[in-house]
Order: C-alpha cells, then sequence, then structure tokens
C-alpha cells in the first residue's frame, strides 16, 4: 500500500476522479453508473470524454468511437509493460485482469517499481497496485458525486484542469525519441485545426497523421545516419 | 438499489459505448503483444500515433472544455497550461512542480477575474 500512498501520480489520479464524479453528478448520471465506469473503463480521458459526449446528447456510436479512439494508447502502453511481468510459464490468462488495470499511471508506476521486485511476485505485486489504485479511485470518484453539488465553480474547474496538465506532462516526461516529443506537439498543434471540420473522428485524423509525420521525421532521420 | 444505479439503458450504454471499445485496446495488446519486439520500427510508429492522440484528447478538453472549465475563459486556460509547462522544463521535468503551477495560475487568474 505505502507504493500507491506515496507518489505524486496517485494524487493527481485521485483529484481527476473526483473531478469525473463530479462530471458525473453534473451530467445526471448515476453514482452506481460512474463507480461502474471507473471499475471497467479504468481510465480517465476515456471517461471525461464518455461522460461529456453522452452528457451533451451525442449517440452511443459517436460516444463509443470516441472513446474507441482515446484508447488506442493502451496498446503500446500493453505492449511494453508485459515483457516486464513474464516468466517463462506465465499463461496469458495470468495477464488478463494485469492488462485491465494498465493505464498511464500503472504504466508509469510499473516502470519505477518493477526493477525492485523480484520477477516472480511481478504479477502479483502489479494486482495489489492496480486494486490499491482503484480502491482509491472509486472513493475518489464517489466523493466528488457526492460534493458536486456543494463544489464551488472555481474548485471543479480547477479539478478539471487537472486531467490535461498531468497528461500533458506525464507524456512529456515518458518521450523516449524524437517521434514521441514531435507527435506530442503536432498532436496538439493539429487537433484544434482539423476540429473546425467537425468529422467526428476528429481526434483519430489528427491523431494518425500527426503521429505519422512523427514517425516520418524519424525514419528520415534514421535513414540519413546510416 | 435501482436508484443508486439508474436505469438498466443506461447500464448498457456503459459497457457497449464505454467498456468495450477501451478495453478491446488492452486485450489487443495482449493477444498480439507477444510478437511485437519492442525495439521494432511497427511499436515505434503506434506510439507515436499513440501519443498524437492522447494529445489531441488533452486538446480537445482545453478547446472544448466540459462541465464548469467552460467558466473560464479561454486564455486563462492556455496560460494556465502554458505556465505548468514552463515550470515542468525549469524544474528538469518535475510532474509535481508544473501541476502545480498551473493549477495556481488558473485559481489565481480566476479569483483576480472575480
Amino acid at each position: 500500500m505505502s507504493s500507491v500512498a506515496t507518489t505524486v501520480l496517485s494524487l493527481v489520479l485521485f483529484a481527476t476522479y473526483i473531478g469525473i464524479g463530479a462530471l458525473a453528478h453534473d451530467s445526471q448520471f448515476s453514482l452506481g453508473w460512474v463507480l461502474g465506469s471507473t471499475l471497467l473503463v479504468w481510465a480517465g480521458p476515456a471517461q471525461i470524454i464518455l461522460i461529456s459526449t453522452l452528457g451533451s446528447g451525442a449517440t452511443a456510436v459517436q460516444a463509443a468511437i470516441a472513446v474507441a479512439v482515446s484508447a488506442i494508447r493502451l496498446f503500446p502502453m500493453v505492449v511494453s509493460v508485459l515483457p516486464l511481468l513474464k516468466t517463462p510459464t506465465t499463461k496469458r490468462r495470468h495477464l488478463v485482469l494485469v492488462t485491465h488495470f494498465i493505464a498511464v499511471t500503472l504504466w508509469v508506476e510499473c516502470y519505477r517499481l518493477l526493477p525492485k521486485v523480484p520477477r516472480e511476485s511481478r504479477i502479483a505485486f502489479t494486482h495489489g497496485l492496480g486494486c490499491g489504485l482503484v480502491i482509491v479511485c472509486l472513493i475518489a470518484t464517489s466523493l466528488g458525486y457526492g460534493l458536486a453539488a456543494r463544489l464551488p465553480p472555481l474548485f471543479a474547474a480547477a479539478i478539471l484542469l487537472l486531467t490535461p496538465l498531468a497528461f500533458l506532462l506525464s507524456t512529456a516526461r515518458n518521450c523516449r525519441q524524437i517521434s514521441d516529443v514531435l507527435a506530442l506537439v503536432l498532436g496538439l498543434a493539429l487537433y484544434p485545426l482539423v476540429s473546425m471540420l467537425q468529422t467526428g473522428v476528429d481526434i483519430l485524423i489528427s491523431g494518425a497523421t500527426a503521429g505519422t509525420l512523427a514517425y516520418g521525421v524519424h525514419w528520415w532521420r534514421e535513414r540519413a545516419r546510416a | 438499489m435501482s436508484e443508486f444505479f439508474g436505469s438498466p439503458h443506461a447500464l448498457l450504454i456503459l459497457i457497449l459505448a464505454g467498456f468495450l471499445p477501451n478495453e478491446i485496446w488492452r486485450m489487443a495488446g495482449l493477444w498480439f503483444g507477444a510478437g511485437v519486439d519492442e525495439g521494432s520500427e511497427v511499436l515505434v510508429w503506434v506510439r507515436a500515433v499513440a501519443t498524437a492522440i492522447l494529445a489531441g484528447v488533452i486538446a480537445q478538453i482545453l478547446v472544448q472544455p466540459p462541465g464548469a472549465l467552460a467558466g473560464v475563459p479561454d486564455w486563462l486556460r492556455y496560460g494556465a497550461v502554458a505556465a505548468g509547462v514552463v515550470m515542468f522544463m525549469a524544474t528538469r521535468r518535475s510532474i509535481f512542480a508544473g501541476v502545480a503551477c498551473g493549477e495556481i495560475a488558473l485559481v489565481a487568474g480566476k479569483w483576480w477575474l472575480g
């Protein structure tokens, strides 16, 4: 539990889920619904997108597309974390729960904490860390939901700003190559332009374009070096 | 209990529009991840696209803010994030310092506006 309690990211996560609880209350969702979304979806941006798109009257199909697009980032996260957890005898089904817990916070924490844990205990350790984080966030969701009516607008706005700030900075910190940095900067710059087209899949278009451009620069530099 | 969970229809939408489209990428990572080499070019590209998509999600929250954040003027939202980024750089990539600085800028600005 100490590793759950002491990190800055888990504080940010706690505050983010207070914000999600408050947003769900203001968008007329039930407490059970938003707790279910924390447990099952377990990804801050996807939940904010789900609540705000459904709350603004979009159809379930539009919401599903928006969520699916925002969740593509989970794929490379899972691919990069699983090799840290496996032993030669690990079966795929042993990794299903761990895979469900993987989101940006757990991904960062795995890189930081797992090297100190013996390989054969890493799955159990990650189960504990994941359960701890989920429970903390369920409490935060309920708190935010309960406080929403009494939350001053300034405080509510500050909490909603936490998600983009924390995601921006933790992504910037985890940039390993020039392609990652470029993808982040181009992705930020391109979205406002693409959103004027109002296609409904703006994030997918701006993300795929910016990401591919960033990869193109990486490829070109590698070739120039060779 | 029905008041706690709300309508079954809303819960069905949670599963179909929230849980499944999100979880499918995690399970795809579990299923196909074993065959992908961590340093491979495909993964560099997937990571670049995923990073750019997350950047798009961040930009969307800032450009089309949800809930109470919509009550904050555009320039103040962008200014607060810029202040956070500058502090992050100045403190050799401290996420905590950057987030704290951005939040203080937002609260101070809004308070000053009244």
